[in-house]
């Protein structure tokens, strides 16, 4: 029961960290959004030149340092990879352009939700269907090969990158783009966004918060450790909305969201469905890339990508609905995830070798 | 007499090593032994163990732990 107490506080704490930075600037619903708010850092990369999703988002650099920091006290911390590392890549760039349709990772899912947005019950009933999906595979043998042991060195690149990151955003160098308007622009105050950045890192953590490893868990164990942590965020953020009087419950005019409910399913199953192959959703990939997990690293910058490809190539959809483009994406998502889920399946094998007194069970 | 079979989870990430435990344990209800390697693994096993009545035993094997899941 500790785990459980534990993890709803923790989950309490990112439901009320995301009414607070709308409270001081971010948009409504846009509290914390992974998806999002690395959309908006490549942007202000110039890697996308959509002029209203262009910020350096502090809350990634928060979390990522925050969960480095967490790491290294608890002694959590070693640097590893080489797990199907262009594979992950692949993947990340998929559930990036799923939640990019639905307008929102599993958590602003969540947090959409809780501000009333029911187009959210669409994205969730097909994030919980691409999450089925995905633990079919899981049951079936899928799998994604070992890491191993990398240089010490390797593991510091992700959160240095990211405390760089941050003095681009102080010093704000001519060639870092900023929104003038749009989601872009509204956002809460610098060091307010990078403290709440840092304390879900350090809690996220500590207690491996997960919206997809939720679900999963209690399909395949029936577990509902991390699965209270998410109502704990979803029932925390409801009542902050209520509290602040921003709980608008409506399928039209919701903030940073389009009402076409067959995509915003099939977007959040495409995510979900990823994700489950990754072993977690975009908060906890972030989480693991600074804790040293070099694969979550790759699965981050295959994000990256996938954010900076959906804004070049019209994929993105926005208040006004669905591209045709982000449609044809969004199918191509699901014949590539159906390829990697199958081809990748792996028999577990039990062998005795000569001498030894035990079985041995592995992947093959 | 044979020992307790021993599943090997070392640089698999979560969920892959409880799934690992459970299937060996449908197999082997009365005992494995798990290797792993990072302590999301090591925690996660544990508590799938416990929460299905087995007792569990970490024993430290430099940077490895073996779990002893025993009934």
């Amino acid at each position: 029961m500790k785990g459980e107490k534990e993890i709803i506080l923790v989950g309490a704490l990112v439901g009320a960290l995301a009414i607070v930075l709308v409270q001081f600037g971010n948009a409504a619903n846009y509290g914390l959004c992974i998806a999002c708010f690395l959309r908006d850092t490549v942007g202000a990369l110039g890697l996308h030149r959509v002029e209203t999703v262009q910020y350096i988002r502090p809350e990634i650099q928060g979390i990522v340092l925050g969960a480095f920091l967490m790491a290294f006290a608890r002694k959590e911390y070693y640097s590893r990879g080489g797990s199907s590392p262009l594979l992950r890549f692949l993947l990340g760039a998929f559930i990036i352009l799923g939640a990019l349709m639905f307008l929102g990772c599993p958590l602003r899912m969540v947090l959409r939700l809780a501000g009333g947005d029911l187009n959210a019950i669409f994205g969730l009933a097909g994030f919980w269907t691409g999450i089925v999906i995905g633990v079919y595979f899981l049951n079936h043998g899928f799998a994604l090969k070992r890491s191993y042991k990398l240089t010490q060195l390797e593991g510091y690149i992700f959160p240095a990158a990211n405390a760089g990151l941050f003095i681009l955003l102080l010093t704000a160098p001519a060639f870092i783009f900023f929104s003038a308007k749009g989601p872009g622009a509204s956002h809460a105050p610098v060091w307010l966004s990078l403290a709440a950045g840092l304390l879900v890192g350090l809690a996220a953590q500590k207690t491996r918060l997960c919206t997809v490893g939720g679900i999963r868990d209690w399909m395949l164990f029936k577990d509902w450790r991390l699965l209270s942590g998410v109502l704990a965020i979803f029932i925390t953020a409801l009542v902050g909305n209520l509290l602040v009087g921003k709980f608008t419950p409506g399928f039209i005019n919701q903030s940073i969201a389009h009402s076409d409910g067959l995509w915003n399913f099939l977007g959040m199953a495409l995510a979900g469905w990823g994700s489950v192959l990754l072993g977690g959703c975009p908060l906890r990939q972030l989480i693991l890339s600074g804790e040293g997990n070099i694969d979550s690293v790759i699965t981050v910058l295959g994000m990256m990508a996938g954010a900076a490809f959906a804004h070049n190539f019209g994929l993105a959809s926005s208040a006004k609905g669905p591209t045709l483009n982000g449609q044809f994406a969004v199918l191509l998502g699901f014949v590539v995830l159906l390829i990697v889920s199958y081809v990748n399946r792996e028999k577990i094998s039990q062998e005795k070798s000569k001498g030894a007194d035990h079985v041995e069970i592995s992947r093959n | 007499m044979l020992k307790y079979p021993e599943i090997d989870t070392r640089g698999l990430a979560c969920p892959e090593p409880v799934i690992l435990a459970k299937k060996a344990l449908e197999q082997y209800p009365e005992g494995v032994n798990v290797l792993a390697d990072n302590p999301a693994a090591r925690d996660n096993v544990r508590r799938f163990a416990q929460q299905n009545g087995y007792n569990v035993e970490i024993i430290q094997m430099g940077e490895e732990d073996q779990l002893q899941l025993r009934r």
